[in-house]
């Protein structure tokens, strides 16, 4: 990310705010949620896609991924991939 | 021989981006399969009991609460100090970067505080299945937030002087450390739901 103008880089400043927000927002869902004690496949539901949407935003915005060059989202989808597979193959048998 | 590494601070003619960003963004694929490997284990365990308890009713879900907004805030000064370099202001640099180093060693003082009370009550790693994950997750997470400070601390210091020879690289050199630090937020982002509210 080097070689930014000025300009760009204080646009980048202005959505870090806004994604800091965000993520302090969802904080507080999150735990608020957590109070209700919801049924257990409801809750591990609410607080995936609540942790997911979180590390969404600090991946694509504060690790710049919006925007990155393809050889290292190719890296990544393949990281996803491998992730994806070690985390369920395990529990097969299981369901 | 030539030992000199290139393209450390010009992005490579073919990838696009610096060897550095390359590197360090694989050793962050591999990060994630480390962790993963535990959180594998962790849905294993807890499908396989019998019974697990609920996270709040052993946990403090203030004190890791209040560690999560920690860990964001750090999150955010550690970017602002990559953006204040950018547009080459050194002294907001070192203020935000500061900051980081701060929130981090908050982040561990709440969490020896979260350990002592467990340790108080007798609940160690050896007590059951659930202490067992619990420290074995946090534990490594908290080795990764001690390895962040020590490198950010590096950069803020002595590892500055860079930043007069070679602006470009030090930059670089901010982002990547930049990239470890979100991901060890992105990390506790998981650990704090599944451990915790779960």
């Amino acid at each position: 990310m080097s070689g930014l103008t000025h300009e760009e880089v204080k646009h980048h400043v202005a959505v870090y705010i806004r994604v800091f927000a965000a993520l302090m927002a969802l904080t507080v869902v999150t735990v608020g949620v957590s109070y209700l004690h919801l049924p257990l496949a409801l809750a591990i539901f609410v607080a995936l896609v609540i942790a997911t949407l979180k590390a969404g935003l600090v991946a694509a915005f504060f690790m710049h991924l919006s925007g990155e060059k393809r050889i290292i989202l190719a890296a990544l989808l393949l990281t996803v991939f491998f992730f994806i597979f070690l985390l369920i193959f395990p529990s097969l048998h299981a369901l | 021989m030539d030992a000199t590494i290139h393209h450390i601070s010009k992005p490579h003619p073919v990838t696009g981006v610096t060897n550095s960003k390359l590197g360090t963004w694989l050793f962050l694929a591999s990060e994630v399969m480390l962790f993963g490997s535990l959180f594998s284990a962790y849905v294993l365990i807890r499908t396989g009991s019998p019974s697990w308890p609920h996270g709040w009713t052993l946990l403090n879900v203030p004190l890791a609460t209040l560690n999560t907004l920690i860990l964001i805030t750090s999150s955010v000064t550690m970017v602002m100090a990559w953006a204040s370099l950018a547009l080459k202001d050194l002294g907001k640099y070192r203020l935000y970067m500061g900051s980081t180093v701060l929130l981090g060693l908050g982040f561990l003082v709440v969490k020896s505080f979260e350990y002592g009370s467990k340790f108080a009550h007798h609940h160690y790693p050896a007590t059951d299945t659930f202490y067992a994950t619990y420290f074995t997750l946090t534990g490594l997470h908290g080795l990764h937030v001690i390895g962040g400070i020590v490198l950010n601390t590096y950069l803020l210091f002595p590892g500055s002087a860079l930043w007069k020879k070679e602006p470009d690289q030090f930059l670089g050199r901010v982002e990547a450390a930049g990239l470890y630090w979100h991901f060890v937020d992105l990390v506790w982002i998981f650990l704090f739901p599944v451990l915790y509210l779960l």
